[in-house]
């Protein structure tokens, strides 16, 4: 009866979403407040309409009613409460339900708290963002429905896939979904923008906490993932540039460069236009995530999508969205006047560089994923576009980038002192360069590109504590000033140093762990042992275990440092009762920021004893790279809780509106 | 890409299969990390723990222990398996686009950056003789006639 009552639900979603567009649409086009009032209402009750068929759907999967065809695939009784709560998005069908969620959702926020926004503007963005939730819930309804009954329901499931179960990756959807989505309003607004006719500095206003809240999720989404493969895929790995995570990427990068230009829109009135560009790019990507991800094209290189019904109309989404909005953009961006201007030493003219590297290095995650595809096409040859492609492109184009960060925020608008960049700077730069050589004489002369990554990271991490000197006069100025300055510091401020800081933190943790891992492998019986970097690790002894859904082997590893117990690794080798899927559960011992990560493999019976393959790698400063980027969407939370962001305090004082001649 | 994951467990570093001389292995893990397990998703044969990516790991080495140049080896598994095998594309006319494309939009931006500023040169502070035109007009009061303006 949930069941019905959820699917019920999802088709009155859809109508909601219609009607909101239509409402909204007539409202703007009549002028009419009262319509416009209504497209809002039907905003919500969308929303509500979804949610309360996820709800249904979440029934579903925590009761394991095997009669919905969607639990029956991706769950079973044994598992634990968290993993049947989160296979009700583990699956195609299930996440585009979240999807629909996450877009219905924005959208009723959008709908009740937008009442900074210009009403014009308002009805449209409402109306483009239920446009959005109708195609994507149409697709659900009629072509990928969790909700559907099956005839004749199985007595067990067919489990969710192992690897999926765990912490990390249940709750990894959402995030990224969140952000995938939250791409969706800065897409409506920006439509919106184009039909009014009117991109200037209160619409730009009105897009950076939307963005901002969307890249903190992703970046948070996009970092769990990570972890994820780090630690539940057991090879040490972090970021393998697979289609997938890619597809996740380039929204990211996309967001990255629209909160820089935003800053630009809002404050000076320029790059309106780009700005706008941007803003349809970020959530065209993100539907060209889903779709890649979905349709299966890059599974196998030679197929195009595996699911071709589904894959195909996917693709007929992303091309109606994006074409639309691409196409009104094509009419209307002439028109969009340029807005302030500015010297080539500027605060405007940094923020044009970093889009521009962003915009080249967003280019090569595109292109690295799609180029396989591309090349199919021309002339039928199959090749590969792996990490080191990456390595030798988006690389060096994010050290440029990242080199110039730090003098950014300290460039005046308009006309900046290059020379009094460079003085303030100059003490960040000595640090640098220090750190680099510290890491070039102690640790290993031999790698060099590791001590400039070091370097690197030291530098963004200096930097930001030079500028945020710099706006507290610290050590220039009286005590009581610096302290009058430095609480009086907004939070938008704080943000961007802490996201600044936190990438550096990354590139530190990245440079570093990448460059001086050690790793070690031998076959073990017990009570022998093998060496990692300055740890004896010895196999203690081999245990049965036995898991809600699992069997398990599990290895007592115990570390020793000069002689001194330092842990002990209790690393599983796990098999799943369904589907017979082994996993292995990795040990990590955290020793400050680094990991001493120990792998139990196969077993294998020879003559004598039997063995176990055993792997242990030492992972120098890896914590980092899982910190910098929760540091960076911290900063992220930090400046969206600024006043001046802050929903609904959008001022409509508006300085320099750029209007267009349409 | 679950199959491929499950498939890749660091399969290269198993201990029975090393070379004996630590310089040599060094160069045929190098190796290893650009060429693609063919029945993989998208993994290198240094993560693959499939048979073909062990076979393929075998002949890199023994081609490595018998003295061939990392070119040498890398043509001959082209030759063998196409230029699919390579996570590194070659630099040539079918790839042009891959490698010359991010280049050429970062060129593109500093050209519309170039082109922004030109508009700024064009404001820039007023001539000696301009200021002077401003000057008399000013003092000639409103009803002068307009002057030449500036706006981009």
């Amino acid at each position: 009866m949930i069941t019905e009552i959820g699917s019920f639900s999802l088709v009155l979603a859809l109508a909601m979403a219609l009607a909101q567009t239509l409402l909204s649409g007539l409202g703007r086009l009549r002028r009419s407040a009262l319509l416009a009032a209504a497209g809002q209402g039907a905003a919500i009750a969308a929303f509500v309409s979804v949610a309360a068929a996820f709800a249904a759907l979440l029934h579903a999967f925590v009761t394991s009613d095997f009669s919905v065809a969607n639990v029956a695939a991706n769950s079973h009784t044994e598992k634990p409460l968290l993993y049947r709560v989160a296979g009700a998005w583990g699956s195609h069908e299930g996440s585009m339900l979240l999807w629909c969620l996450a877009l219905t959702g924005y959208g009723a926020v959008m709908a009740m708290f937008g009442k900074g926004l210009r009403a014009s503007l308002r009805a449209s963005a409402v109306a483009v963002q239920g446009g959005l939730g109708a195609i994507f819930l149409a697709y659900t309804v009629f072509a990928s429905n969790p909700l559907l009954r099956l005839l004749n329901p199985p007595v067990e499931g067919r489990s969710l896939n192992p690897l999926l179960q765990d912490p990390a990756l249940a709750i990894h959807p959402p995030f990224l979904y969140g952000g995938y989505v939250g791409m969706s309003v800065v897409f409506s607004l920006a439509v919106a923008a184009l039909i009014e006719g009117r991109v200037d500095a209160a619409w730009a206003r009105w897009v950076r906490p939307w963005a901002l809240t969307a890249w903190s999720l992703l970046t948070v989404g996009i970092t769990l993932g990570a972890f994820w493969a780090y630690y539940e895929l057991g090879w040490g790995g972090w970021w393998f540039w697979d289609p997938v995570e890619n597809a996740s990427f380039m929204p990211w990068l996309v967001a990255t460069a629209l909160l820089h230009s935003a800053i630009v829109t809002e404050k000076r009135g320029a790059l309106a236009g780009w700005t706008v560009f941007l803003a349809l790019t970020a959530f065209t990507f993100s539907m060209l995530g889903a779709f890649l991800v979905r349709s299966g094209v890059l599974t196998s290189v030679h197929a195009f999508a595996v699911d071709p019904t589904r894959g195909v109309l996917l693709l007929a989404i992303l091309g109606l969205s994006a074409g639309v909005g691409f196409g009104l953009f094509a009419w209307r961006a002439p028109a969009i006047a340029p807005g302030g201007v500015f010297a080539p030493i500027s605060r405007e003219s940094a923020l044009v560089l970093n889009n521009v590297l962003l915009s080249a290095a967003t280019t090569t995650v595109v292109l690295g994923t799609l180029y396989p595809l591309i090349r199919e096409a021309m002339d039928g040859r199959a090749i590969s576009v792996g990490p080191p492609y990456f390595n030798l492109t988006f690389t060096p184009l994010m050290a440029a980038l990242l080199i110039l960060t730090p003098a950014g925020p300290l460039l005046a608008w308009k006309r900046g002192d290059a020379t009094g960049v460079a003085q303030r700077l100059g003490l960040a730069a000595g640090l640098a360069v220090a750190a680099g050589l510290a890491t070039l004489m102690l640790v290993s002369p031999r790698h060099a590109w590791g001590a400039a990554g070091v370097a690197l990271g030291a530098w963004l991490i200096a930097g930001s504590a030079a500028e945020l000197l710099e706006r507290t006069r610290a050590f220039r100025a009286p005590t009581a000033e610096v302290w009058r300055r430095f609480s009086g510091l907004p939070r938008g401020a704080w943000g961007m140093t802490l996201a600044h800081a936190g990438l550096g933190v990354f590139v530190l943790g990245a440079c570093f762990e990448t460059t001086w891992k050690v790793e070690a492998a031998e076959t073990l019986s017990v009570g022998r042992s093998l060496d990692v970097g300055a740890y004896h690790l010895t196999l203690e002894r081999i245990d049965q275990v036995a898991g809600p859904n699992f069997d398990a082997e599990r290895g007592t590893i115990r570390a020793v440092r000069q002689g001194e117990l330092v842990c002990t690794a209790r690393p599983e080798r796990r098999v799943f009762h369904t589907g017979g899927q082994t996993t292995s559960e990795v040990a990590i011992c955290q020793r400050g920021f680094s990991h001493l990560y120990v792998v139990l493999g196969e077993r294998r019976d020879g003559a004598g004893a039997p063995v176990w393959l055993v792997r242990a790698y030492w992972n120098p400063w890896a914590s980092l790279i899982f910190l910098g980027p929760l540091l960076m969407a911290l900063g992220g939370a930090i400046s969206l809780s600024d006043r001046r962001l802050r929903l609904g305090v959008a001022r409509r004082k508006a300085n320099a509106p750029t209007e267009t001649q349409a | 890409m679950v199959l491929a994951a499950l498939l890749c467990m660091g399969a290269a570093a198993d201990p029975a299969d090393r070379l004996r001389d630590p310089g040599q292995e060094a160069r045929a893990r190098a190796i290893f990390q650009e060429v693609r397990c063919l029945v993989c998703q998208n993994e290198s044969i240094d993560d693959s723990e499939a048979t073909l990516a062990r076979d393929l790991r075998q002949i890199v080495r023994e081609q490595v222990a018998r003295g061939q140049s990392d070119d040498q080896i890398k043509r001959f598994l082209v030759d063998r398996y196409g230029e699919f095998v390579l996570l590194r594309p070659r630099l040539n006319l079918g790839n042009a686009v891959l490698w010359g494309a991010p280049l050429l939009v970062a060129l593109f931006g500093l050209l519309l950056w170039f082109g922004r500023l030109r508009a700024v040169a064009e404001n820039a502070p007023l001539s000696e003789a301009e200021a002077a035109a401003l000057a008399r007009l000013a003092e000639s009061g409103p009803q002068a006639q307009a002057m030449p303006t500036h706006d981009p």
